[in-house]
């Protein structure tokens, strides 16, 4: 009972992921600074700016709903932490397993999406309106794709559990890395997910101020942004489980040395992508996601489910 | 989606660097119609200029932009150099035209950072704002300022250029001539650069002409005007160079424009370093003006700046009025904007370079048949302080017939 609380709340579990949080939130924006030429900043500025914000003043607008506007960003910080605690970290079996649980992880990583949407709509303020009314057209573009390019691999393990999907790449050798078209527009779509450049319409800062955060300020909006940098975690450990199988059964420092690796490596990804490009528009972003991402997916899936029949033979 | 929402973009907003305000009315996400409200700076400027000695009024025309503030206090002072008969040296006029092309790459450069931040691409504004640094060093270096450089005075210019500082010049455009080829080829290929930009903003050349459509944004439509080809004032007779157009008509012609001029401009520094003639730098001027009057016009980096200015005998000018690019401009973008995306809104509008500061001059309400008087305009601004601020300026006589 108590090993599990502590696993819970301290490892993997809750302050781990905070602290991860942080420390992504750092790596990203230096890594965006860096490549923008610019100093960027220390590294306990992520924690800095958490603190400074939960003593700011809150602001509620006088037409939202009070209730609602202050339980959102907490449902969306709970949300994305307990996604955490179903993907596995250190070894195959994550914290809370059972069957199917890479769909469950998905459907949790919706939820901060829509409280998002909620938190704009409850706002009554026009640039909010605006702005949840653009999460929700974009998450209907990327979540499709994102879908079925992070269950493909899951068709070849016969499995949508991450410890099997990891057993059987893990016994197969380099055989994951068949899955490589379904990482790249998983890749994509996460970035979506996560609004940021070139799929930050949502909260285009030139165009609707912040969109759905517009209204949100003090410790509420804290909260928001660490659901934000907490959803990056996650996204970036759910991708690591299912394209990257390997490294899950060298004992725990090896462990969690090679899980923080690959947690870098897409947060690298993630900060290139988002200095490279520019914002594109919303009918642009849907055009994309249905014309390109849509079809690459599900060429995986063929390319996954023709393997598995070949070797059925 | 029946319901039509009218989204304020301004006074305040992210995207705008100076107040002005845009009322977009939008069926989803599309752009139905935009209004343009400006006069959110009004600074009296015109009317203070009526106030003062002609050489007090060069420092506050040059404060009249922050970007392009030689370029104004230059148009002033051919105005008024006009009417005094002064015969400006050859060195004085080659050097005024030298500050106003490296004003034109500080602005230019600050532009594409600027459009780059708009479409969410922030890497490119800090790249452009770094090597834009390299040309505010140098203006500092030359002028002293980075900003009102100051080196216009009535009958020339106050500062010479040494031979060091041409080398110093010459090495500067060497290195931004490369940086500008780069960003040519990121705006030519950088594929979400092009998605955002062309096709956005369409102003064909006859609404160019129509609605009045100076500076790049009227070049980029296929107009090709430029005063320092037509009115070849300041040296701009002296060199060779050629006026950047583009067939595009959008938003991604405005910038190949702008930045084609920013290879034209760094073209024209070398020639103009390179045949700097051996005169004075200023000829002794008169600090009565006698009267006249003269209109100047001047190719500012925005477009084609205008100013009036009515001598009548004294050390102060009868009336100074003055015209900025921007407010040739602004009237077009609502045109641009016709069947657009809110995306594009802020853009299109940044696409003209605006100077809302630059632009606002006093406005008069017409409201069906009547105009104000001025005698109307005090009792109106009277009774607004009474009302609004609690103030009474019932007493407060002012220095001229009623």
């Amino acid at each position: 009972m108590i090993l599990s609380l502590i696993k819970i709340l301290i490892f993997p579990g809750f302050l781990f992921v905070f602290v991860l949080a942080l420390a992504a939130e750092y790596a990203d924006r230096k890594l965006y600074a860096r490549m923008q030429t610019r100093i960027g900043p220390p590294w306990f500025q992520p924690f800095a700016d958490f603190v400074k914000l939960l003593s700011k003043e809150l602001i509620i607008p006088e037409l939202a709903d009070r209730t609602i506007f202050r339980i959102l960003p907490l449902v969306a910080c709970a949300a994305v932490a307990a996604a955490f605690l179903f993907i596995p970290v250190y070894n195959p079996e994550s914290l809370f397993s059972f069957k199917g649980n890479i769909v469950a992880v998905i459907y949790i990583l919706t939820i901060p999406t829509l409280t998002y949407f909620l938190a704009g709509w409850y706002s009554r303020s026009l640039y909010s309106l605006i702005g949840s009314m653009r999460v929700l057209t974009q998450m209907f573009s990327y979540e499709v794709p994102l879908l079925m390019a992070v269950l493909a691999p899951g068709i070849l393990a016969s499995s949508w559990t991450f410890s099997e999907v990891i057993a059987f790449y893990g016994s197969k050798g380099s055989l994951f890395c068949i899955n490589v078209i379904s990482f790249v527009v998983a890749v994509i779509a996460v970035q979506g997910k996560l609004e940021k450049v070139p799929f930050d319409i949502p909260e285009a800062e030139t165009e609707i101020v912040a969109g759905t955060f517009t209204e949100y300020t003090g410790p509420l909006y804290a909260y928001f942004k660490l659901a934000m940098n907490i959803q990056t975690v996650s996204a970036a450990a759910l991708l690591a489980a299912v394209f990257m199988p390997f490294g899950y059964n060298l004992g725990f420092i090896l462990g969690i040395i090679i899980f923080l690796l690959k947690i870098f490596l897409i947060i690298v990804i993630l900060a290139v992508v988002r200095t490279i490009f520019a914002r594109i528009r919303m009918d642009q972003m849907v055009m994309f996601c249905w014309k390109y991402l849509t079809p690459l997916a599900l060429l995986q899936i063929l390319i996954n489910i023709i393997i598995k029949a070949a070797a059925a033979q | 989606m029946s319901k039509k929402l009218v989204i304020p973009i301004g006074p305040q907003h992210p995207a705008l660097k100076e107040p002005a305000s845009f009322d977009v009315t939008l069926q989803g996400e599309k752009v139905e119609n935009i209004l343009v409200k400006l006069g959110y700076n009004h600074r009296g400027i015109e009317k203070a200029c009526e106030s003062k000695p002609y050489l007090h009024d060069l420092y506050l025309i040059e404060r009249v932009c922050g970007i392009c503030s030689h370029s104004h206090a230059t148009c002033f002072l051919q105005a008024v150099e006009e009417i005094a008969g002064l015969n400006i040296p050859m060195r004085a006029k080659y050097i005024r035209s030298l500050i106003g092309e490296m004003e034109r790459i500080h602005s230019h450069l600050l532009w594409l950072g600027v459009a780059a931040h708009e479409i969410g691409f922030d890497t490119l504004l800090m790249y452009t704002w770094r090597d834009r640094e390299i040309i505010m060093d140098l203006l500092a270096l030359l002028t002293g300022n980075r900003v009102n450089y100051a080196v216009n005075v009535l009958g020339g210019v106050r500062k010479d250029i040494s031979e060091e500082e041409k080398g110093q010049i010459l090495k500067a455009m060497d290195v931004l001539e490369e940086r500008t080829k780069y960003y040519a080829h990121v705006t030519t290929e950088e594929i979400t650069i092009k998605k955002r930009l062309s096709k956005v903003g369409y102003l064909s050349p006859e609404d160019a002409v129509k609605m009045g459509a100076v500076g790049p944004t009227g070049r980029a439509s296929k107009i090709k005007r430029d005063i320092r080809a037509e009115d070849k004032y300041a040296a701009y007779g002296e060199v060779d160079f050629k006026v950047v157009s583009d067939d595009n008509c959008d938003v991604y012609g405005r910038a190949l424009v702008r930045v084609g001029e920013l290879m034209e401009a760094y073209s024209i520094i070398r020639q103009l370093i390179k045949k700097l003639p051996d005169t004075p730098l200023k000829v002794p001027a008169p600090l009565k003006i006698p009267a006249g009057e003269a209109i100047s016009r001047y190719e500012a980096p925005r477009g084609e700046d205008v100013h009036y200015v009515r001598a009548n005998g004294t050390d102060k000018p009868e009336r100074v009025k003055l015209r900025a690019p921007t407010l040739a401009n602004v009237q077009a973008v609502s045109t641009m904007l016709k069947k657009g995306y809110l995306a594009d809104v802020t853009i299109v509008i940044a696409a003209i370079d605006p100077c809302f500061s630059c632009t606002d001059r006093m406005i008069i309400a017409v409201d069906g048949k009547s105009e104000m008087t001025w005698k109307q305009l005090r009792e109106h601004s009277i009774n607004w302080y009474k009302k609004n601020r609690g103030v009474d300026f019932t007493k407060v006589k002012l220095g001229m017939k009623e």
